[in-house]
């Protein structure tokens, strides 16, 4: 049996999120092959023949897939992934945009968020904002299935030497096309690969409070996240968002500030470690799942940690 | 323009849901249900797209049993035209709900179909993206900014990395993010009026879907529950907790 998984990268490097979906191919067992699909994504299928443990890289490098739109690139992973017993990609937004698509043109009920693998066929997922955990098995030919990073260690990025080969005709649907993108650019790392992630919430009460966080973060070499309410109420842009239709958080430390703990916020970021608590409503449901909680007014215990630590 | 909008009955967003304690399924004896919130920015999105004058009806359509009825009246509340309830006692797979929604497609012929994200119960956020594969139509998923124009619609994109735009051929589908609009409340005679808007009922079968499950749900269980923590004092018990028990910085 061989797993299909789709590398997500921008052309030049890969995204490490496509380590997460190796593992979990790892975890499943057999030869895993990685779909590069770009346009000018030499480096990038160079980065993915160097994954550990990876058989062949196969790259469709054409003009239709310069974006990765799902229109074009759906139809090429089925027409790559039929021969294969499993086709995996990370449930990152890429992953959860594309491969349900290519799921359906396989006639294939995909399995979403995948967080355990029991055997080949069963896998373990959160459902109702991770307050159960479902077992599913699937009774499809191929398993098409995205898998929550968090949930599985990246493999390694080196040591393997697979062979790149060519693949896939061209498949441009005509019906969708790329006008324009405004990526947030940041020195910090990133949030969901960051081992300390500083989170802010309403109490911050506007955007240029987040400045406490941010110095904080820098000081602890952190990633800056924040709740749904945060970022609905304009302090901070949506890629900040963690949750349960936010980003999957896990890191070793999370710093809630100003957070009251909704259930959907706690979905996306109650698997870290370690988990802090600064609130002043000492009963907020956030100090139910914090290791430490402290009850203070942020404004003055946030700039007193920044300065011990 | 007609828009076709796709609403769920879920549980509650407010509610702790919990599994039974065989772990055949979830417990939602007696607990709240609601139009899922995506949902509801779906139909608003809509709406809104009718008060500028770009659609001149909308249609609601929910897959479920028949007290999904009730969150078909919502939308009708809210401002959707007239309801189509695909009625089944039996919980679809997104596959075999995106096959339905294909048929109502087929028979409707919407210009733009408008799907919530995903549902926050099974949490799959699939619908949108298996009926744009099956239409063979464009799909704007995690929509922040939907504007339609000359046959076409720019969907901004939520991404990982920030923001992204596309431009698609209509007919297309949106799939809404928590950004793309606040639902308004359904006044008190909207609701009243809402009870007298058409309502058709249909079922996969009428529309030829094989609806066979192609999952098997094995178990539910809770998740690891994570045990009790302490309250600090202060800033500097905290800072010696972290560097001294829990060894983090």
């Amino acid at each position: 049996m061989s797993i299909l998984v789709i590398a997500e990268h921008n052309n030049s490097s890969l995204n490490a999120a496509t380590l997460n979906a190796v593992a979990a191919a790892q975890a499943i067992g057999g030869d895993i092959d990685i779909l590069v699909a770009g346009s000018g994504c030499g480096a990038a299928a160079e980065a993915a023949a160097k994954v550990g443990g990876i058989r062949k890289v196969l790259v469709a490098d054409n003009a239709a897939y310069a974006h990765q739109l799902a229109e074009n690139v759906a139809p090429l992973i089925a027409e790559v992934g039929k021969g294969y017993g499993h086709i995996l990609a990370t449930a990152t937004s890429a992953g959860k945009n594309v491969l349900p698509r290519a799921a359906a043109l396989l006639d294939v009920q995909p399995i979403s968020d995948i967080s355990g693998i029991v055997s080949a066929d069963t896998f373990q997922r959160p459902i109702y904002a991770g307050n159960v955990i479902a077992t599913v098995q699937s009774t499809d030919a191929i398993k098409v299935v995205t898998v929550r990073g968090t949930a599985f260690d990246a493999a390694a990025d080196n040591g393997g030497s697979a062979t790149i080969e060519a693949v896939g005709a061209a498949h441009d649907a005509g019906v969708s096309s790329f006008v324009g993108e405004a990526l947030a650019k940041s020195d910090r790392p990133e949030l969901t690969a960051a081992k300390i992630v500083v989170s802010g919430g309403r109490g911050m009460q506007n955007g240029e409070n987040f400045q406490m966080l941010y110095k904080l973060a820098d000081k602890l070499g952190a990633a800056v996240g924040a709740s749904r309410a945060a970022v609905d109420a304009g302090f901070v842009p949506n890629d900040m968002q963690v949750g349960q239709t936010g980003k999957i958080v896990a890191p070793d430390l999370y710093i809630a500030v100003g957070i009251s703990g909704a259930i959907q916020h706690l979905a996306g970021m109650k698997d870290s470690k370690v988990i802090v608590a600064i609130n002043k409503d000492e009963e907020a449901p956030i100090f139910q799942v914090a290791d430490y909680g402290l009850v203070a007014d942020l404004f003055e215990a946030v700039p007193e940690l920044e300065s011990s630590i | 323009m007609k828009i076709l909008v796709a609403v769920k009955r879920v549980v509650d967003y407010n509610v702790k849901v919990r599994a039974k304690p065989d772990g055949s399924a979830v417990d939602l004896a007696n607990v709240k249900m609601a139009i899922n919130p995506f949902c509801e920015i779906a139909v608003e999105e809509a709406v809104r797209l009718k008060e500028k004058g770009i659609a001149t009806e909308i249609v609601v359509v929910s897959i479920g049993t028949q007290q999904a009825q009730e969150q078909i009246r919502t939308a009708l509340a809210l401002g959707a035209d007239r309801g189509i309830l695909v009625q089944t006692d039996t919980e679809l797979e997104p596959l075999a709900i995106a096959k339905c929604l294909k048929e109502i497609c087929a028979k409707e012929s919407p210009d733009l179909i408008i799907l919530g994200k995903q549902a926050i119960d099974g949490d799959n956020n699939q619908t949108g993206q298996i009926l744009a594969a099956l239409t063979g139509y464009g799909q704007g998923t995690f929509a922040s900014v939907v504007e339609v124009a000359d046959g076409s619609a720019n969907v901004t994109r939520e991404v990982d990395g920030g923001l992204q735009t596309v431009a698609l051929k209509l007919p297309a589908i949106v799939t809404t993010d928590l950004r793309l609009n606040e639902p308004r409340y359904a006044s008190l005679p909207n609701i009243m009026k809402a009870k007298k808007k058409p309502l058709d009922t249909t079922t996969p079968a009428d529309l030829g879907v094989d609806a066979t499950p192609r999952t098997k749900l094995l178990k539910v269980e809770p998740p690891a529950e994570r045990s009790a923590g302490v309250k600090v004092a202060d800033v500097a018990e905290l800072v010696a907790k972290l560097k001294n028990e829990a060894k983090v910085i």
